[in-house]
């Protein structure tokens, strides 16, 4: 497959970051404009991302070389099938939570639209940048980026969000310092940041201190960012107490896009038998995934409130990925990144609909959902197809990745990850079953009476969420259909070309 | 084992310079200490980064002379010091900084709220407030 050049990737990152910079002089005159304005943005990086698909789909992998600096001495973005595929992803969920935005976040946090559409659009680019970028160093700024815009969005929320956002502020520079330890020992004996050129000098220097500590550095550093077992202590908060939209917003990328780098550098920087064999970190990780895959749910079972029990749900699904990374085949790679695209979608409708939920009752506690489903039909109908994507029926797409995360761990002959996820997946339906429950059986008739005649009184009571809100919704849960329908095609024209060289398939 | 520390001197200072970053995020319960701590901690790995730019008797990336009087084959890289670890740290810090601003605006913002910025007395107001 030939390379080819393009400006595409850099005007993803850069369209979010200048209309990021132009939000605050908009939003001092013109407060209406700020919505639009934001949301044509990540319509054009949608759109822009969209055009770069077809071009890697058709001719192979794009790449841009800023002011023209070729690497090693440049910085380089370098987008391939699966840089592509997360590009859609993060272009497409930002755009609908964007969207719904606009009404929860008037509700939500009042007034502070404009500093939110602002970090918003940073975040974005932050997102899209970590994963077009070939450049260490410049890897980790974005990260940076993301991380900054999360923490002032997870203090936006009302509370104990400020206190929840601080604890993330310390965590995170924890993480990225990390990080940046490990950029600076691998510098230190190859003398690049490039990650073609890494990987081109690293096989040679395998047994040096450096690079081991280095890779050690790296792991930790980016299992912190996106909070696996046990690194996850600043998640449960950050998630429960940030504004719905940013919940489901920081639930549906940051955590994944770590995910990704960590697949990037672990098979395409260090080639998969270092990450296997001389230094097996992946055996580590996906015991770690084990753990959280069990210990999220059981920790998901016990919480009342429905966002508390999304966040330690994310915990166990994060689980998910990094074991599909861990078990280090053909398979079990497909079935992580497939469940990273699935859990985007499914974690982040979910988050959508606690904030419906929130704006239309104000209620979060699960046992007060007692005949939700008559109120607002569509939202719970939204709510459970993710919680049976969640759970792993078939035909939504949690089924299909799952699947294939188990082939995986057979092919890999690790029989007691197969058991992980099949009793990690029954764990989910005790939590996730549970809140479908309440939703639509648990009213009895005397309540459902007195309810009805009580709303008859005054206006009809049915879904008040408005339309802006409701359609985002709805996309994300036929998009976990659609995407279980067609998994074939994600696996075959974006996954399997990018299946690193070396893995067994 | 002397030697061996005084030979890796920049790996046994950055070290030791992280694990006070560290007591201090860990240890401390005022907020404010911990974000020193933080701090602390970031900066340790700026200046690891920073010295291992280091080389005796070298000068700073320079070029001397004029383009007329010496062509580039002559020039000796052992002589200057490699400036993309300072160039690189530089963004580092800014980026720490703006952590800290955020990390600072928090705090400001915790404080307002609780009227405290003791951990303990802070869990036991939220708790208080419901």
């Amino acid at each position: 497959m030939n390379i080819h050049q393009s400006a595409t990737p850099i005007l993803i990152v850069i369209v979010p970051l200048i209309t990021s910079f132009i939000l605050p002089l908009l939003g001092w005159r013109h407060r209406r404009l700020v919505f639009p304005v934001s949301v044509l943005a990540l319509l054009c990086s949608f759109g822009l991302s969209l055009v770069l698909a077809g071009r890697v789909l058709n001719v192979g992998p794009v790449e841009y070389f800023m002011g023209g600096w070729e690497p090693p001495w440049g910085i380089a973005f370098y987008v391939d099938h699966l840089a592509v595929l997360m590009l859609l992803l993060l272009t497409f969920v930002t755009l609908l939570v964007a969207i719904y935005s606009k009404k929860s976040i008037l509700k939500e946090a009042p007034d502070q639209e404009v500093p939110f559409y602002s970090l918003y659009l940073i975040l974005v680019s932050g997102l899209t940048g970590l994963v077009s970028t070939a450049d260490m160093f410049n890897l980790y700024v974005f990260l940076e980026i993301t991380s900054i815009s999360c923490y002032a969005l997870v203090s936006l929320g009302r509370g104990v969000a400020v206190v929840s956002a601080f604890r993330y502020v310390i965590l995170g520079t924890v993480g990225a310092a990390f990080y940046l330890l490990s950029v600076g020992y691998l510098y230190s004996v190859t003398g690049s940041l490039n990650m073609t050129d890494l990987a081109r000098i690293l096989p040679g220097l395998y047994e040096s201190n450096a690079v081991l500590v280095g890779f050690a550095f790296f792991v930790i550093g980016i299992s912190l960012k996106m909070a696996l077992f046990p690194m996850h202590a600043w998640l449960p908060g950050a998630y429960t107490n940030a504004p719905s939209a940013v919940s489901a917003l920081v639930a549906g990328t940051t955590t994944k896009v770590a995910a990704y780098v960590l697949a990037r550098v672990m098979f395409f920087v260090f080639e998969p038998s270092f990450s296997v064999e001389t230094f097996p970190v992946t055996t580590v990780l996906s015991w770690m995934a084990a753990v959280a895959m069990i210990l999220g749910s059981v920790m998901a079972i016990v919480q009342s409130d429905l966002k508390r029990m999304l966040a330690y749900s994310s915990i166990a699904q994060i689980g998910y990925i990094v074991l599909g990374i861990g078990l280090a085949n053909g398979m079990g790679f497909t079935g992580g990144i497939l469940h990273l695209v699935n859990h985007a979608f499914m974690k982040c409708c979910l988050f959508l609909v606690a904030g419906a939920i929130v704006y239309q009752t104000g209620r979060r506690e699960i046992h007060t959902f007692r005949n939700l489903s008559r109120k607002m039909p569509l939202t719970t109908a939204a709510f459970t197809i993710c919680a049976f994507g969640m759970i792993g029926l078939p035909p939504t797409g949690g089924f299909f990745s799952k699947v294939y995360l188990i082939l995986g761990a057979i092919d890999g002959e690790q029989w007691v990850f197969v058991g992980v996820i099949l009793v990690s997946s029954v764990l989910a339906i005790g939590y996730l079953a549970n809140v479908v429950r309440y939703m639509y059986l648990t009213a009895d008739e005397d309540e459902i009476a007195t309810e009805m005649t009580v709303s008859s009184h005054g206006e009809p009571d049915r879904e008040k969420v408005p339309l802006t809100m409701l359609v985002p919704m709805l996309i994300l849960a036929a998009g976990v259909i659609l995407l279980g329908l067609f998994n074939g095609v994600v696996v075959s024209q974006f996954i399997d070309p990018a299946i690193p060289i070396g893995l067994p398939r | 084992m002397l030697e061996f520390i005084i030979g890796h001197f920049n790996n046994a200072t950055y070290i030791m310079l992280m694990m006070i970053g560290f007591y201090a995020m860990i240890g401390k319960t005022n907020l404010v200490k911990k974000l020193v701590g933080m701090n602390i901690f970031q900066w340790s790995i700026i200046l690891f980064v920073v010295s291992l730019s280091a080389k005796r008797d070298a000068t700073i990336p320079i070029v001397f002379g004029s383009h007329s009087s010496g062509s580039p084959a002559h020039l000796d890289a052992s002589s200057y010091v490699n400036p993309l670890p300072h160039v690189l740290m530089l963004t580092a810090i800014v980026v720490g900084v703006a952590t800290t601003g955020v990390a600072l605006a928090l705090l400001l913002r915790i404080y307002r709220r609780y009227g405290t910025l003791e951990e303990d007395e802070l869990l036991k107001r939220i708790r208080s407030s419901g």
